[in-house]
């Protein structure tokens, strides 16, 4: 095993799903673009929170709900230091950045965008950062505005600011696609679309794992994760909204917890960040997800990046030496995500489909990127996507596995 | 007993001990399979519930059962081929009562079985039945 500045073999026991066998092969998880893991201090305090802690948040005024919102809300303060936030309260929970971005496109882009007004987009972005937009443009008339990506996979912070036009309401943009492992300069484009007065929304699905966030630093305007691929539980989620474009939202999702007054003839809402969280939240999902974010914390995000980046460094030279594998996306700077597809028949599910007999676990398929796929000209890929607890070891394992699929697919 | 193209194929099967070399004859059959027409690989022929594309063309000729099919993946290729292996050439009649799961499972197979496997394997075999029982109905 290469050297890292994490202790991984300790990482590794701290999640107990890593030892488990596959197919009769030890586990070699590498979907974690798809969901991470679980640390056992996450699945601790699922269980603690339901065994002692448990009832529903804001409401009651017994000890368990006190204890329970405590817990809930305690974790609104974790997210805003892990994201750089200069104000918890500019922290909206919720199930993920699927979410997340419809409370942006519902909460502030209809009550702010006319017909004919333009969303910045790339090519490379997931699903969750275009069907919404979509929405928009299905309803409203508003005009979808897509940047590609250059040869290498990278994307061009210019083009993007180039393509804000005096039409131009918003830019959409991931910080690190899910596919190409690409990274974006989302800082140059919020500190160009701002000096010309357009919000900036940036999917930090990917990027939030595997890099140091600063939201403050970045000066977006929103700022979405996802609690399941952030070594938390699934469900759980949180987008950073800066208070000036709260102050311009109206509510999305109506119901409880989010009111302050309801009669028969008239309503009045909560506060933000709650006037955007209506009804029973996942209330033990976001516990966990306070607790997965200390405990990433707790490592260093320094520390995270710096021992994906020495992955990625020792996968990429593996993986370029394999001369009948293609590996979509060579951006500079690129986070540890391998998107490939082998010469020859072989379809990204039949290469998967080898590799999960070996134990490797991969995704297979468009990855919710139907514009990139139609970009790079592919209909399908497979993805190997590292997190903390990979070692080099496992990257060896996957290169073993993909000669075995070139051997019986070529 | 199935068919003889089945039965011979369960003979092969058991000299392959490891899962290589079971995938690599599945394979090999997939890429033997005659080529599906283009004309036959229209909506009516696709089988939904497949992560991969998969076309099957059933059809009777005379009394006896027969099918053509394609994916755009080797391995569903494979299974197809040892479907074709499983009911092409049947009398009608005896199409409906092929236990395809146990019959696949005799050749080791079965992990493709799984409801949520989305390589389709339940999905073509679906697809095999209803026609038969639309044709033995009419």
């Amino acid at each position: 095993m290469t050297s890292s500045v994490l202790d991984v073999a300790a990482i590794r026991a701290d999640f107990p799903i890593l030892s488990r066998k596959v197919n009769g092969k030890p586990l070699v998880y590498l979907d974690n673009g798809a969901s991470a893991q679980k640390p056992q201090v996450v699945i601790d305090a699922i269980t603690k929170a339901y065994a002692e802690e448990y009832a529903n948040v804001h409401r009651g005024l017994h000890f368990l709900s006190n204890l329970a919102t405590e817990k809930y809300e305690s974790v609104r303060a974790v997210i805003a230091r892990f994201l750089g936030a200069p104000d918890e309260n500019e922290i909206v929970l919720n199930s993920g950045t699927t979410e997340g971005i419809n409370l942006v496109a519902y909460g502030w882009a209809m009550e702010n965008l006319q017909a004919g007004d333009e969303i910045v987009l790339s090519v490379m972005e997931h699903h969750a950062n275009i069907v919404p937009w979509h929405f928009l443009r299905e309803r409203m008339g508003v005009v979808l505005k897509w940047v590609d990506t250059e040869l290498d996979g990278s994307l061009d912070a210019g083009k993007v600011v180039d393509a804000i036009g005096p039409r131009t309401k918003l830019v959409a943009i991931t910080q690190l696609s899910n596919v190409l492992g690409t990274v974006v300069d989302v800082k140059t484009i919020c500190a160009e679309a701002r000096a010309k007065g357009v919000p900036v929304l940036v999917d930090g699905s990917q990027s939030a794992v595997h890099m140091p966030v600063n939201v403050d630093e970045i000066g977006c305007d929103f700022f979405a994760i996802t609690g399941h691929k952030l070594y938390g539980p699934s469900g759980s989620g949180a987008i950073y909204i800066r208070k000036e474009r709260m102050a311009e939202m109206r509510p999305f999702i109506g119901g409880g917890d989010m009111i302050r007054e309801v009669s028969k003839d008239a309503v009045t809402y909560a506060d933000p960040p709650m006037k955007f969280e209506a009804g029973t939240p996942g209330i033990v999902q976001t516990i966990g997800l306070g607790v997965a974010l200390d405990y990433m914390m707790s490592i260093g995000m320094d520390k995270i990046a710096a021992h994906e980046k020495m992955l990625c460094d020792y996968a990429r030279a593996k993986l370029d030496g394999l001369n009948w594998l293609n590996v979509q996306g060579n951006a500079p700077g690129k986070a540890a995500i391998f998107s490939f597809t082998l010469n020859g028949a072989a379809h990204a599910h039949d290469i998967s489909t080898i590799l999960d007999k070996k134990g490797v676990a991969v995704r297979a398929g468009q990855h919710c990127t139907g514009p990139l796929m139609t970009h790079l000209g592919l209909t399908a890929t497979c993805r190997a996507s590292f997190a903390m607890y990979n070692t080099t070891d496992e990257v060896d394992v996957l290169v073993e596995a993909l000669e075995l699929a070139h051997e019986l697919l070529g | 007993m199935a068919q003889a193209a089945f039965e011979e194929l369960v003979e092969d099967f058991e000299f392959l001990e490891d899962w290589e070399d079971r995938y690599r004859v599945v394979i090999e059959m997939g890429k033997d399979m005659p080529v599906l027409d283009d004309a036959l690989r229209v909506p009516a022929t696709k089988v939904e519930g497949c992560a991969s594309q998969v076309w099957i063309h059933p059809e009777v000729k005379g009394d006896t059962f027969t099918f053509m099919g394609a994916s755009d993946a080797l391995i569903v290729s494979g299974l197809i081929a040892v479907l074709h292996r499983l009911y092409d050439g049947l009398p009608m009649a005896d199409v409906s009562g092929v236990d395809a799961k146990a019959e696949l499972g005799r050749l080791g197979l079965t992990d493709h079985l799984s409801a949520q496997r989305s390589n389709g394997l339940n999905s073509m075999i679906s697809r095999i039945q209803e026609f038969a029982a639309a044709q033995n109905a009419g």
